[in-house]
């Protein structure tokens, strides 16, 4: 199985605090890899630096095999990944399905074109509405991005995350204020819609993270503790001495 | 030569004294209301034409303190019935709101005192050489100047360093973000930023309109080298701001004094070109091309330093 | 297009609604083809064509604050620097009879515009939101400071002028009286206008919208949104640089007050009270504000303040702009409740007016003191005359200001709760705000 991702050495430091310590990791492809640990262990941080909102201070970050540390989001997403944002993070005055059509743009190839009519492009509506419905959302299909609910507005967020059609896709706290139906249906979703890709996940709930992921990593204080199958991580007393507690018992 | 290189270092550092009167009163209230105020530079010509009307009447000294109150005031209600309600609306409306209320004190000032320059004097006590160097008289007023920006200089680093409301400023400058949990009396302390702000602006108002001209264009002039000293130094960025200042009023000090063109360099244009626009650029003088010389550095920093020399701040 | 996507995505438009939309077009340029026969004079042609010159640059300067939420205080550069390069085409054309019809020379100044656009805008738009807004003031400043510099391309404090007639002619129009540079206009106006619409419904209009509402997030769909800043300044540089041409047309000079500070607020003024928000917003703000501006010199000698005042209570009460304020009426008007308002506005809009009256009184008053003390104190402010030194008139201007402060409050809160009903209401009647 060759990795979708890889973390090679990866430190992270503002000023002369360092938030993520040497960090190595690699996330098959097709792989449902959750990432776990604490408040302010830096899980938040690792996204920014794999997605590229951030420069790692020290070490590398591949993408199936290819060096993408340093280089600008946008050349990251072009490559096939993609990301989500824990504090949601979408085009506020626009409707949902221009939302969408935003995040299919790029990646059917119309890139900055201004001589051809957005609402002919076949494509882009097949595609956009592909994913409208995949995200449940097509009686909001006008409605401006600003007014849906907290969990339209998270579903939407998946949706543009995975418009793109990237084959690695990173979610940040997907399922985070949401009541227990909600998580429920927003877990289905993304099993649906991450099918065949590769997942890297933070998650807080437990139940999601031990129902979705094939693998897990913890992350403490910046550092990857143990990382390995949802059955060892459950057995590894490391990870329950720093985090796990009685959560998991 | 020399002569030259000491007055204008004099007159460099002077001006980039006034600079920084005003661009850290813009830098902080920038910081602390995420608002870049338009018409700080107003505030400024306020203090001039407040100062020249109270010398009339008190004389000089009262105008001083008088003066920068009443601006500062009128800063402070600014913040309290104009900007306050704008903010809902947004960061461009606030910009915009600043804008409109430059463009409409310049007109207030013009319908008052009218668009030719007023006769805004050194006051007599302070009307005489201070020292000669070489053959130059340099007047004691400028060294008056220097004096009151560097005193008020050093006020604001006590005050930022000692005080309270200096350790709040301090917050806000390093994590804009965290201003909103100030409590309930933010709204006091940004009425009060804003007054002591534009306070500053009035005093630099105050001493600079007998030195240089009160005007009612004097606030178009300066507001424009006002956000290039902000831009280059970093939006948000006390240091940076205090850096550009010295730098463009030194590079604008001592371009002025400078009479040398390409054309003094390499000798004149072939007559074949004497009629085209190349003879503009062989022909024209560093000490004419000095007004732009704020906003040429701007493109080179935006070039190679985009976010200023110190900033680290998008927006 | 799959069976799915048609039921999912938004319906094409059918064929009656489209009729509709090429019709409002059509429509439009009728108006503009019969506007001069119902006003002929000299002075509503001069109108009409600077008020298409406006359109022209408000739209242009929209792309920027409206479409892609870049705030810029040297639109003008484009502008001048279209106009002093379609005077210079004049002048070449003529001296060497190229055969090149005048109607083509606005093409000159656009891509003169075109091109500062994208010399200037890779550094302009690297930065977005306060810091782009100073740079433009900055880029502005260098560019208005250069012109007076390079006196022989700028013609100095007198500018360059140019005769428009000299050029090739087409179908026997000289272009010399005003009704044809009216028509050159309106041509103009009407296929910028066009073309800008068109803008807006591409894929990089709808990015440029994007950038707008949360440029961090364009990055990661793929999009730089440096790129999309630069290709939509481009676009306006364009389009402004034609405008500044037909204006140089129109004047048959060009000079350094084109590119200036004042021009560049102008445009701002005309587009924010227009309303950003709307495609339809800056043309409603170049009629309003050259109306305006036309019509208030002629009624008051502080026309300007008056001018700064209005932009302040628009940015302040209607950050929406006009059309905003009327947009806001749509949903009332669609759930048949737009009558309860009304008599609220009725009754808010007389302490307004008393508001408004005493502040002009207090102004035209001060204005006589400070600007003609000594003329005679009977004075005309809008066509009313009174007595300036008359010291009623303080207390008149007094008791209107303030009484008319104090009722306004009170009515405007009224005003806002019968909106809220009138709304709620609509909302029942299942009408989307």
């Amino acid at each position: 199985m060759s990795t979708a991702i890889e973390l090679r050495g990866v430190e992270k430091t503002f000023g002369i605090t360092s938030v993520i310590r040497n960090v190595n990791l690699s996330v098959a492809q097709g792989e449902r890899h959750a990432l776990i640990g604490p408040n302010g262990a830096g899980k938040s941080t690792l996204f920014n630096l794999i997605s590229g909102y951030m420069k790692p201070s020290v070490g590398s970050i591949l993408l199936r095999d290819e060096v993408i540390s340093g280089l600008p989001p946008f050349q990251i997403n072009r490559r096939g990944l993609s990301r989500s944002f824990q504090v949601t993070n979408v085009f506020a005055k626009m409707t949902v399905w221009e939302n969408l059509r935003c995040a299919v743009l790029w990646a059917t190839g119309h890139r900055y074109a201004f001589w051809k009519n957005v609402d002919n492009l076949p494509e882009v509506r097949d595609r956009t509405a592909q994913i409208l419905q995949d995200i449940n959302l097509v009686s909001r299909r006008d409605v401006p991005a600003g007014l849906l609910t907290y969990a339209e507005q998270r579903a939407l967020e998946i949706g543009i995350t995975i418009a793109g059609g990237a084959d690695v896709i990173l979610l940040d706290e997907p399922t985070a204020g949401m009541s227990h139906a909600e998580t429920e249906r927003a877990v289905a979703l993304i099993r649906r819609l991450t099918e065949g890709r590769t997942l890297l996940i933070v998650e807080h709930d437990m139940s999601v993270v031990f129902g979705l992921a094939d693998r897990i990593s913890v992350l403490v204080y910046g550092q990857i503790i143990a990382s390995g199958t949802p059955e060892e991580i459950r057995g590894n007393p490391k990870v329950k001495e720093a985090y796990l507690g009685e959560e998991v018992a | 030569m020399l002569e030259l290189i000491v007055i204008s270092t004099l007159n460099g550092i002077l001006f980039g004294m006034l600079l920084f009167l005003m661009a850290s009163g813009l830098t902080v209230i920038f910081s602390m209301l995420g608002v870049l105020n338009f018409a700080h530079a107003s505030f400024y010509m306020l203090g001039a034409f407040f100062g020249f009307q109270i010398s009339r009447w008190f004389g000089f000294w009262p105008a001083l303190i008088i003066a920068p109150l009443l601006a500062g005031g009128l800063g402070a209600l600014v913040e309290r019935f104009g900007l306050r309600q704008v903010h809902k609306n947004g960061h461009v409306a606030e910009l915009l709101f600043t804008f409109g209320l430059a463009f409409a004190i310049e007109e207030i000032v013009q319908i008052i005192w009218g668009k030719s320059p007023v006769d805004f004097r050194v006051p007599p006590l302070l009307d005489f050489p201070a020292f000669t160097i070489f053959s130059t008289n340099y007047p004691a007023f400028k060294m008056f100047m220097l004096l009151v920006s560097v005193i008020i200089f050093i006020g604001l680093l006590l005050v930022l360093k000692r005080t309270r409301i200096g350790l709040i400023v301090q917050a806000a400058l390093t994590h804009p973000h965290m201003v909103g949990h100030l409590g309930h009396n933010v709204g006091r302390i940004f009425m009060l930023v804003f007054g002591v702000g534009t306070a500053l602006a009035a005093v630099a108002g105050v001493i600079a309109g007998p030195a240089l001209v009160t005007q009612s264009n004097m606030a178009g002039l300066l507001g424009p080298i006002l956000f290039v000293v902000v831009v280059v130094g970093g939006l948000g960025s006390l240091p940076g701001a205090f850096i550009a200042s010295l730098l463009i009023g030194l590079i604008q000090t001592f371009a002025v004094s400078m009479d040398g063109s390409l054309a003094g360099a390499f000798g004149p244009l072939s007559p074949d070109y004497a009629a085209t626009w190349l003879s503009d650029i062989w022909n024209v003088t560093i000490a004419q091309i000095a007004p732009i010389m704020p906003y040429l550095l701007l493109v080179l920093i935006l070039i190679f330093r985009p976010m200023g020399l110190l900033g680290t701040r998008d927006t | 297009m799959s069976d799915a996507t048609a039921t999912i995505a938004p319906p094409r438009p059918a064929a009656s609604d489209r009729l509709k939309f090429y019709g409002i077009w059509i429509a439009t340029a009728l108006v503009l083809l019969v506007l001069p026969k119902l006003f002929s004079s000299g002075g509503s042609l001069t109108t009409f064509s600077l008020i298409g010159i406006s359109i022209i640059f408000s739209l242009s300067y929209n792309i920027l604050l409206g479409q892609t939420g870049m705030l810029s205080f040297g639109h003008a550069v484009y502008y001048g620097l279209g106009g002093f390069l379609a005077i210079h085409a004049i002048n070449i054309i003529a001296k060497n009879k190229f055969a090149i019809p005048l109607p083509l020379v606005p093409l000159v100044g656009g891509a003169a515009g075109l091109l500062f656009a994208m010399l200037l805008g890779w550094v302009s738009t690297r930065r977005s939101g306060t810091a782009f807004a100073m740079i433009s003031l900055g880029v502005a400043e260098l560019v208005a400071s250069s012109a007076l510099i390079l006196r022989t391309f700028f013609g100095g404090e007198a500018g360059v002028s140019a005769n428009r007639t000299k050029v090739l002619r087409l179908f026997d129009w000289s272009f010399g009286p005003q009704i044809q540079i009216y028509y050159l206009v309106a041509a103009w106006t009407l296929i910028a206008v066009i073309a800008m619409y068109a803008l807006t419904r591409t894929p990089l209009g709808r990015m440029c919208n994007a950038v707008r509402d949360n440029p961090e997030r364009v990055q990661f769909v793929g999009y730089d949104p440096h790129i999309i800043r630069y290709i939509a300044f481009c676009f306006s540089g364009l389009f402004a640089g034609i405008a500044g041409a037909l204006a140089a047309i129109n004047f048959e000079i060009a000079n350094s007050a084109y590119l200036g500070a004042v021009q560049s607020g102008t445009v701002l003024f005309a587009t924010y009270i227009g309303g950003v928000g709307f495609f339809i917003g800056p043309i409603v703000g170049a009629i309003f504000v050259t109306l305006l501006s036309l019509g208030l010199s002629d009624l008051t000698q502080v026309w300007q303040l008056y001018f700064g005042l209005i932009f302040i209570a628009v940015v302040m009460f209607a950050p929406g702009g006009i059309t905003g304020l009327l947009m806001m009426h749509r949903p009332l008007l669609k759930g048949g409740t737009l009558s309860r308002v009304l008599p609220s506005y009725l009754l808010a809009f007389i302490p307004t007016l008393a508001m408004v009256t005493g502040l002009m009184l207090a102004i035209e008053t001060i204005v006589h003191y400070t600007v003609n003390p000594n003329e005679d104190s009977h004075i005309k402010a809008f066509g009313v005359p009174f007595d300036a030194a008359n010291p009623a008139i303080w207390a008149v201007a007094g008791v209107l200001l303030i009484g008319g402060f104090i009722i306004a409050r009170k009515t405007w809160a009224r005003v806002a709760a019968s909106w809220d009903d009138a709304l709620t209401a609509a909302r029942e009647k299942g009408v989307a705000a």
